[in-house]
């Protein structure tokens, strides 16, 4: 199968003033479509820095990035932006929702950038909602919900889009077991039931389990991969 | 509008804190209009005021007076229709409060000069022929409940009576209107029969008037008849300024300072202090919601938008403000008696709308700027 991510020699190398630290080194990765791949190494292994530059966050400093055969390190600031919004979606460890807006509205959030009409776009974030089984907390704020409610509204508001790839960092680093097992389940279910390309951040080893293959990165370079 | 939502949520995020910059905004856009209002009445009080006809007065200040003699002189100056003369009486009925304009004239003249006010032709003969006759304008008759006939008793500041006093006793002879709802407007004025005042006032005052009022036999001469009404009198004790009804109105206003400077260094220090206050608040909210704004550019929203939605912020607090402030404004000044015609006017909404924009630029630019060129990763690390 064709790698939907593929990463050649990639290297990032970070300044800071004079000092210049090389966070990665000559990394090569494949991970074709429908792949659920966990990222896993101890702190400052760089594994959050190449979830980073996989969704288009960051530079890189040499090698290459491509996706789905674009080269996005050659993207520029507008055009890398709206490649994030058409093939990305993000979930972040700590949810990251807008605390003024609704659940509904946070869904909805990555749909303004597209032509649709208001209730279109209520409609889809409706249904994205459904998906992560929080339709009826459609009108609830980020306060007024749990930990795993918020991490299942940030999970459909990167599926609201229909994103190839959804970036996870730490995604139940912030829930107790059993939210994070529901949180897990979900997301293999995207990836099973879905397509959903998914690379997962995660220092959880149980969390890892859930992906098909887990890749290992210590001190930016890769040192094992294992199928599960 | 579908970035509504975004913009409303990061205003009502900390309600206090916009509710007091709201607060803020609208104190300084209420003074605003009410300054610029009082402006417009100080710029735009004499537009009404008719373009055939120039006031000659002393060139060194229109409280020197000139010498009635000049008449002649002035009244032979080729396009000159008629001239009357005018002095400023100063007095007070009954209480110092009680307070308005009093011009000592000639009847026959003013009627010449003034023909924008209305009297009936008894009230006129009756004018010229009382040696203390008066006429008082409509306005100024239903404020004090004054009739034909009456005796007003003024006191004046200004000038004594021979017999040292500066009690006047005035007879009522006529009542008279505006051509027009301007000079309706205007009717809160009083005339006095030059005659008896002039007799009557301390010797050494006698035969002199405060100005002159020239009326031209066609306005487009206002200039030309000007310079050659003060050529007359040059290098003469009596040198004159001779300039249009409108120009020496606006001097007569600002005899008591440069009224727009004053209201306009008030303005410029509120909306200074406004725009340090107003500056900061955006400052610290946007500092606030930097991993906010590493989320939305994640979700792929552009620098630009960004920077339009942090703009959009500054816009909608400092609009909002204005748009209170102004209302504000013209709740006050509808309730104004008729006597102080200041309202916000068109000129005044298109002065508060510019000065809302600009603020909204200059307050929200810096920070939207900094939004705008976050690096993603350093704004999700809240950095």
């Amino acid at each position: 199968m064709p790698a939907l991510i593929e990463i050649r020699h990639l290297t990032k190398v970070y300044e800071r003033g004079k000092q210049r630290i090389e966070v990665l080194h000559g990394i090569d990765l494949d991970i074709p479509q429908g792949d659920f791949v966990a990222l896993m190494g101890p702190s400052g292994s760089g594994k959050t820095t190449l979830l980073n530059l996989i969704g288009g966050l960051d530079t890189l400093t040499d090698g290459s990035l491509k996706i789905d055969g674009e080269r996005i390190d050659a993207l520029s600031g507008a055009a890398l932006a709206t490649w994030r919004a058409n093939t990305v979606g993000f979930v972040f460890q700590s949810y990251n929702l807008m605390p003024v807006l609704s659940a509904l509205r946070n869904v909805e959030l990555p749909l303004l950038l597209s032509d649709m009409s208001s209730s279109e776009r209520s409609q889809r974030a409706g249904v994205a909602l459904e998906l992560v089984g929080l339709s009826d907390r459609a009108s609830h704020k980020p306060n007024e919900l749990s930990g795993g409610q918020q991490q299942r509204v940030a999970i459909a508001r990167a599926l609201v889009s229909d994103p190839r790839i959804l970036i996870c960092d730490e995604p139940t680093g912030d829930l107790d077991r059993k939210t994070a097992d529901e949180v897990l389940r979900l997301l293999q279910s995207l990836n099973r039931d879905h397509g959903k390309t998914i690379v997962m951040v995660t220092h959880d080893p149980k969390a890892a389990e859930y992906a098909r293959r887990t890749v290992h990165l210590d001190k930016g370079v890769l040192v094992d991969a294992a199928e599960h | 509008m579908k970035y509504l939502p975004l913009v409303l949520g990061a205003l009502l995020r900390k309600k206090w804190r916009t509710l007091l910059a709201l607060l803020s905004l609208m104190a300084a856009f209420l003074l605003l209009g009410l300054g610029q209002a009082v402006n417009s009445l100080v710029e735009g009080g004499a537009e009404f005021l008719g373009v055939d006809r120039l006031i000659t007065q002393a060139r060194t200040s229109f409280t020197q007076p000139l010498p009635l003699r000049m008449l002649p002189r002035i009244e032979a100056v080729p396009g000159v229709k008629r001239v009357g003369w005018s002095q400023f009486f100063g007095g007070v009925y009954q209480d110092p409060r009680n307070f308005f304009p009093q011009f000592a004239v000639d009847p026959a003249r003013l009627y010449d000069t003034y023909p924008e006010w209305r009297l009936d032709a008894e009230a006129k003969r009756d004018f010229i022929a009382t040696r203390n006759g008066a006429i008082v304008g409509r306005v100024l008759a239903d404020k004090y409940g004054w009739k034909v006939g009456d005796t007003i008793p003024l006191s004046s500041f200004i000038w004594q009576k021979r017999d040292g006093g500066n009690a006047w006793e005035w007879k009522l002879v006529g009542i008279f209107d505006g051509r027009d709802d301007a000079w309706q407007k205007r009717t809160g004025i009083m005339y006095l029969n030059f005659g008896y005042f002039d007799e009557s006032r301390v010797a050494g005052a006698a035969g002199l008037a405060g100005v002159f009022v020239v009326r031209l036999r066609d306005p487009a001469e206002v200039d030309t008849v000007a310079a050659m009404i003060d050529a007359q009198f040059a290098n003469s004790p009596d040198e004159t300024k001779t300039q249009s009804e409108q120009a020496f109105q606006i001097g007569f206003l600002r005899q008591i300072g440069d009224i727009a400077f004053i209201v306009n260094a008030i303005l410029g220090a509120a909306f200074f202090s406004l725009l340090i206050l107003t500056g900061f608040i955006m400052n610290q909210s946007v500092r606030e919601r930097v991993p906010e704004f590493g989320v939305l550019k994640c979700l792929g929203f552009s620098d630009r938008t960004v920077l339009g939605l942090v703009l959009a912020e500054a816009l909608a607090l400092c609009a909002s403000g204005a748009a209170l402030g102004i209302g504000l404004a013209y709740a006050v000044t509808a309730l104004l008696p008729a006597d102080y015609p200041a309202r916000i006017d068109t000129r005044v909404l298109v002065i508060a709308a510019i000065a809302a924009l600009l603020l909204a630029v200059v307050v929200g630019l810096p920070p939207a700027w900094r939004a705008m060129h976050l690096k993603i990763v350093d704004a999700l690390a809240g950095r």
